[in-house]
């Protein structure tokens, strides 16, 4: 259906030519700013219908008390599932540290929750298929829950800045959601308008690089240099370069899928699309309001090197 | 009059509601009192973990979004 109408604007009406590298490249961009804008708009409205959107609250609720494997499940498991913006960061480490949560399994949740949320997995599938998903998702959460438990081994606590163990939180009860179908509609509808109002410049400028990616990368290039398995050096390359490109998990698919497409080998892709959307000069700067520059740094390294791991596993296995 | 609170950490999000609120109250000639909370411990302590959060007269009312019109409305 979208291959259609991005063959009727881009074709028809443009008169752009298939077999030319911008003809493709606007192809690609059309096709995938249709799709992607419909899939978007379609789940995050259903997802509000159900309102299955936890709130922080709830998760620290969940995961305080635990015994510690279980709280890091769930600590990873709700992060998997929560769209938090890169925002409420800071006053979610806060109220984890406060609710007694340790602090390893607090990393876990902070590096599940940007590289994987529910909007992104739909997505996912529905660009690059099940398969795909299932290796990122299961890469994902397995970085997250070992790398908050290598987090812990180097005592974090000690970089974590002297506010934040003062603060005491209140106990003020939330005003219960309303929840009649109008207000359900209503409440949807604002995410909808709050999540894509947020998004759609992470996914437009996404798709712009794939498209670009698509229609001008040679793939004889891409090949010689990105594709083989074998160049051990393209994995750190890719994660390397993630660092400080930041876009969030769902802008990094269109060009996870051009990448794909002209060759790369999938653990390069997967070690990429991870380092994007879970590490990011924007998000360290936030953390830095909480976590001092030498936990920062052992934060940023304990990924990058997981990232690599994951990249150099897939590689070689598939 | 009525004293509301925006809590926020200064994401955009919470600017848009402190702005929203306002133009709510002046539009119904509401008076109040408005105010916006940016520290982070003073947040915490209305247990309120995802901003921007709205508090009116001591009582949290709403967080972890931008409110819509009516229930702004419905406050005033």
């Amino acid at each position: 259906m979208f291959d259609a109408l991005a063959n009727l604007v881009v074709y028809q009406w443009l008169g752009l030519d298939p077999a030319s590298h911008l003809g493709a490249a606007v192809h690609f961009f059309v096709m995938d700013t249709a799709k992607i804008f419909v899939m978007l708009v379609i789940i995050i409205y259903v997802m509000g219908l159900l309102r299955a959107l936890l709130s922080p609250e709830k998760v620290r609720d969940y995961v305080r008390g635990k015994p510690k494997w279980m709280a890091r499940s769930t600590a990873v498991g709700l992060g998997a599932v929560t769209p938090f913006c890169s925002c409420s960061s800071v006053p979610l480490f806060i109220g984890f540290v406060e609710a007694g949560i340790p602090l390893g399994v607090t990393f876990s949740f902070l590096i599940a929750s940007p590289m994987i949320n529910e909007v992104a997995v739909v997505i996912l599938i529905g660009i690059l298929g099940w398969e795909l998903t299932l290796m990122y998702v299961a890469a994902g959460l397995t970085v997250a829950y070992v790398g908050g438990i290598i987090m812990e081994r180097f005592k974090p606590e000690r970089w974590v800045e002297d506010y934040v163990w003062k603060i005491h939180m209140g106990q003020v009860a939330l005003p219960e959601p309303d929840t009649s179908l109008a207000g359900r509609h209503r409440y949807a509808w604002n995410e909808v308008k709050e999540i894509v109002s947020r998004l759609w410049k992470w996914v437009v400028a996404g798709i712009a690089v794939g498209a670009l990616f698509h229609g001008y990368v040679p793939e004889g290039w891409v090949t010689e240099h990105l594709g083989d398995k074998d160049n051990w050096l393209a994995v750190p390359g890719a994660v390397l370069l993630g660092v400080p490109l930041y876009s969030n998990a769902t802008g990094v698919i269109p060009v996870a899928e051009a990448m794909l497409g002209k060759g790369v080998a999938i653990g390069t892709t997967l070690a990429f699309m991870m380092s994007i959307a879970a590490l990011s000069v924007p998000e360290l700067i936030i953390l830095r309001k909480v976590i001092k520059w030498p936990g920062l740094a052992a934060f940023t390294g304990v990924l990058a090197i997981a990232f690599m791991l994951v990249g150099w596993g897939f590689n070689l296995f598939t | 009059m009525k004293n509301i609170k925006v809590l926020g950490s200064g994401c955009r999000n919470c600017q848009t509601t402190y702005d929203l609120i306002r133009k709510a109250a002046e539009e119904k000639g509401v008076p109040v009192q408005l105010e916006k909370i940016e520290d982070i411990g003073q947040i915490m302590s209305y247990g309120v973990m995802s901003t921007p959060g709205v508090v009116i007269d001591g009582k949290v009312v709403h967080a972890g979004g931008v409110p819509d019109r009516k229930t702004i409305d419905a406050w005033l």
